[in-house]
């Protein structure tokens, strides 16, 4: 097994664990915070399987564009709640 | 049904699910070994015919372009139903002040500590973007990339406290009107090969002498450039309904 095949078991591994901690993740503020970080852990693991293009595509969209829509989603449907 | 015999045909389900799961790893090829004969001939043959060293570009806009076009579409179709959706709601509801009272409401509630570091990540994340989005033939960038950083440069605009700003920013008639012009920009590349006798899509501008310089690639970095339009105004309009919204029912409440 070389360096680069370690670092992407590892990278995998947290990617399971993520997905994990993301519907583990009741709290719906919280869970689009986990979602971002997420996002961030997908983003080195295709920078690790060697598609930096795809990790800039992921960082945008996945850490920062999806939670920012979720978050106001979630802000709207709250006011209504209330 | 109750919950006895339904554990049963989950637990039936789940069993043929790993069976075949299994049964399916087992044929898969080694890990990293790619058994298709499209990549390497792509690698072997890329960069000397598009003069493009930003392999994924050339794969996008030129081998692939047609589907490209195609997925620009959908994000322009889903961004165009969005506003449909929610600008109706917004009409229903809109009232002379709603915009400088959420403005109000916004800047009391914004912290300095993230108000000053997104002023001054504004700047610097346009440049990223429009880099990303204009060197698309020389390097792993692209529009599409480029244009979501754009985008989140709006999003930085608005965590500083400005929602005004905001909206001054990226006006909606101006977003749309972006928007408009980088989708019919790509399609319109793709249709200039058509008049001039090729086929559609066709790389039919000079593709430059040094492969990887700025300049080369011919049609990739034209056809790059609209998506980057597309794409930034396409999330900034996406992105500012989601927050009017917000804004406004926040208003009303």
């Amino acid at each position: 097994m070389t360096l680069m095949e370690v670092l992407q078991a590892v990278v995998l591994a947290l990617v399971g664990a993520g997905a994990l901690a993301v519907v583990l993740a009741r709290d719906r503020v919280r869970q689009v915070l986990v979602v971002s970080v997420y996002g961030v852990l997908l983003a080195v693991l295709f920078f690790t399987f060697q598609a930096p293009d795809v990790t800039l595509s992921e960082l945008a969209v996945g850490a920062v564009a999806l939670p920012v829509i979720l978050l106001l989603a979630i802000s709207k449907v709250r006011k209504r709640e209330q | 049904m109750s919950p006895r015999p339904r554990l049963y045909l989950f637990l039936a389900g789940i069993a043929g699910l790993v069976a075949c799961y299994l049964w399916a790893f087992g044929g898969m090829p080694a890990f990293g070994h790619y058994p298709g004969p499209y990549g390497p001939a792509i690698l072997r043959a890329a960069i000397a015919q598009t003069h493009a060293t930003g392999v994924v570009s050339a794969v996008n806009f030129e081998y692939r372009g047609f589907d490209t076009v195609g997925e620009e579409f959908i994000l322009f179709t889903a961004a165009a139903g969005l506003s449909v959706v929610l600008r109706r709601l917004r009409g229903e509801r809109e009232g002379g002040r709603a915009i400088p009272d959420a403005d109000n409401s916004n800047k009391r509630t914004t912290s300095a500590a993230v108000r000053v570091p997104a002023l001054l990540l504004a700047g610097p994340t346009v440049l990223v973007g429009w880099w990303l989005a204009s060197h698309a033939q020389t390097n792993p960038s692209g529009g599409f990339q480029g244009g979501v950083v754009l985008a989140t440069a709006f999003v930085l605009v608005y965590l500083s406290g400005e929602f005004l700003a905001f909206r001054r920013l990226s006006p909606v008639a101006l977003l749309d009107a972006v928007e408009a012009i980088g989708a019919a920009g790509f399609a319109a590349v793709g249709l200039t090969a058509v008049i001039m006798g090729l086929p559609y899509l066709y790389n039919f501008i000079p593709l430059g002498q040094i492969p990887g310089a700025v300049s080369s690639g011919g049609v990739i970095p034209v056809i790059s450039f609209f998506v980057g339009l597309e794409v930034a105004a396409a999330f900034t309009a996406i992105i500012g309904e989601f927050l009017e919204q917000t804004l406004l029912v926040r208003r009303g409440a």
